[in-house]
């Protein structure tokens, strides 16, 4: 139904009672009519339930298995000489954050600059318009993919079958970089440019107006698009697992050698567990419950930062 | 902006500092970079994964005769987990999104379905596989020998339906919930730019909550709702943890079954599975398969933004 046949319904019910106003007042839908509208109601309400119940489920699932290994070992142990019960995650908690920290290293000044590029210098320029199309596609591309192309780059710098965390890192920054220059860029537009212009017109250059006004008005938002991008790769898997491979010990040399991470983690106790099944599905649990713990706490986190654009202080 | 490009050149010394120099230079820099770690992608992927394209028999994994016989039923069943995920998303999807702008008794009951969604996003895929291996895919055996007896005469449900629940169906149930969220997402946005006049004329001419958004808030949105379930079939064609979990799988089958026990793979969930132990030109062949999985995540995306754009200028 458009708008021109309920005006031409409207006409109709309009000239059969003479008066307008009072068809409006006067006619309820038909019951056939309140019952569609029911209906859909009825629908929506589904949709939303339908949408609840799976995450219900899934973190209901994650705290009651996950907490049934949820003891200090899980957190002072690696998995190192462990065959059966017992051991922890320490390993892959600290692969995640190392790898995480070295993700985050490069994406963020390498995002947030070309998001500086795209709104203040090259706006309608040719070098614009090409990083943005890569940015689209880069968007695109499936995570599994950066994996390989990261596989791909280390096994022809540094020969076939190279692991390191430092790859995997590589791997996760080409999926951050797409996402920080999205959020940085959309931020950067919110910056009023009576800000930009009066400091112009106070006789700065341009790049100091940029570091002195524009970014730190922007900081609130630009730090909560780094931590959704933060959010967005902490949970990756398969880059990881095909990059940073997998280990039982720690390591802390994030150039050298295989390097464990919390999703790999949960992902191998599944596929390569040992005789005590059990002992293995806890542990992937427990990994599952740390994994959605961090990633909650980050999303509150960007949450609850305050608005995107700093209030401009007019006293100081 | 455009306009203070002006100002610079215009500036007392009417030359750039060094300052601005150095500062404007390196942001340039990072956007050349950007573009070029696109092309580095498509480089590193093409010289590594050419060579498997001519490969024969003995070189590829799984058995496979050539690189067509080994990629066609893994693209095959990327597609076919993806499309059932996105008839299963894409109802609950504009729901859930009507049900966040439209239809929320408040600013807040918005914000907090807002959250939700942004929760649901967020939960890592090898949680999602951990759980549709252990939790949903019992559950759904039910449902299977239910579909197997009453619709047992669709190709669908024909054959005897899997005790483990590890089938299409299962997993294109995962990768719905997975895609759910950036599917509404899209169209919250849309419906959010339904003109206000269009639905108080709406409303104006007596027309019910339903009949408003089916006249005024849906033809609006059309684009969106359409760009955004490309978003979805491609974030589903690139999913790869929960698949690989979820599905029991036998890499060169083509069916059409969602039931069985006898599964056809995924291009990413194959690529996950294989290479941990794959060496030499098997590895190759695993990067060709990456390739082809970009080029078609690619061609989704770009039909994606196209639609978007269309109704953009409409």
């Amino acid at each position: 139904m458009s708008i021109a046949e309920l005006v031409k319904g409207g006409e109709r019910t309009a000239s059969g009672r003479g008066d307008a106003v009072t068809t409006l007042a006067a006619s309820k839908p038909s019951p056939a009519r309140r019952a569609k509208n029911a209906l859909a109601t009825g629908a929506v309400v589904a949709a939303v339930v339908l949408t609840a119940v799976p995450l219900t489920l899934v973190i209901w699932a994650a705290i009651r298995r996950g907490s049934e290994r949820l003891d200090l070992t899980l957190f002072t142990h690696s998995m190192r000489g462990v065959v059966g019960a017992g051991g922890g995650l320490l390993h892959a908690l600290t692969g995640t954050l190392l790898i995480t920290a070295a993700t985050a290293a490069i994406a963020i000044p390498l995002g947030l600059s070309t998001a500086i590029y795209l709104t203040e210098y090259g706006s309608g320029g040719r070098l614009a318009a090409i990083t943005r199309r890569a940015v689209d596609i880069m968007v695109s591309i499936p995570s599994i993919v950066a994996g390989l192309a990261a596989y791909a780059l280390f096994s022809l710098l540094l020969g076939p079958g190279t692991r390191s965390g430092l790859a995997g890192a590589v791997a996760l920054a080409m999926i951050m970089i797409p996402v920080v220059v999205r959020s940085s860029e959309e931020v950067l537009r919110l910056v009023p440019a009576d800000l930009r212009e009066a400091g112009l017109a106070l006789g700065s250059p341009k790049w100091r107006v940029i570091r002195k006004i524009v970014l730190p008005t922007a900081l609130p938002g630009l730090t909560a698009g780094a931590v959704l991008g933060v959010a967005r790769i902490i949970g990756e898997t398969a880059p990881l697992l095909l990059v940073a491979g997998f280990t039982d010990a720690m390591n802390y040399n994030l150039a050298e050698g295989r390097m464990a991470t919390l999703p790999v983690f949960i992902y191998t106790q599944w596929s390569s567990k040992g005789l005590d099944t059990a002992a293995y599905d806890q542990r992937a649990w427990a990994g599952a419950l740390v994994l959605m713990a961090v990633v909650v706490v980050l999303q509150l986190a960007a949450r609850a930062l305050p608005p995107q654009i700093a209030k401009i202080r007019r006293n100081r | 902006m455009t306009d203070s490009r002006v100002a610079v050149s215009g500036g007392p010394a009417g030359r750039r500092s060094y300052g601005e120099r150095v500062f404007s230079g390196s942001m340039k820099g990072a956007a050349i970079a950007v573009a070029l770690i696109l092309v580095g992608v498509l480089v590193f992927l093409a010289a590594k994964g050419g060579p498997a394209f001519g490969d024969g028999e003995g070189d590829l994994p799984a058995h496979a005769t050539n690189f067509l016989a080994l990629a066609l039923p893994l693209a095959f069943g990327s597609v076919w987990v993806a499309v059932v995920a996105l008839l299963f998303a894409a109802l609950p999807a504009i729901g859930v999104a009507l049900a966040a702008t439209i239809y929320a008794p408040s600013a807040r009951f918005g914000r907090f379905l807002g959250a939700v969604l942004d929760l649901l996003a967020a939960v890592p895929s090898v949680v999602f596989g951990l759980w549709g291996l252990k939790v949903l895919a019992p559950a759904m055996v039910p449902l299977f020998e239910w579909l197997h007896a009453k619709l047992g005469w669709l190709p669908f449900f024909s054959g005897d339906p899997s005790v483990t629940g590890r089938t299409v169906l299962t997993a294109s149930v995962v990768v719905a919930v997975m895609i759910l969220p950036i599917m509404a997402a899209m169209c919250r946005e849309s419906f959010a730019l339904t003109p206000p006049a269009l639905i108080e004329a709406a409303y104006a001419l007596g027309a019910t909550r339903w009949e408003m958004v089916r006249s005024a808030v849906l033809p609006v949105a059309r684009s969106g709702i359409v760009a955004g379930g490309m978003l979805g079939l491609g974030r589903a064609l690139g999913e790869t943890m929960a698949v690989a979990m979820v599905l029991s799988a036998t890499p060169d089958l083509i069916s059409f079954n969602v039931i069985s026990s006898e599964n056809p793979s995924t291009i990413a969930a194959f690529i996950a599975s294989t290479f941990p132990e794959s060496t030499g030109s098997r590895v190759n062949a695993l990067i060709a398969l990456g390739l082809v999985l970009f080029g078609i995540s690619l061609l989704v995306s770009i039909a994606g933004r196209r639609i978007a754009k269309k109704g953009a200028q409409a």
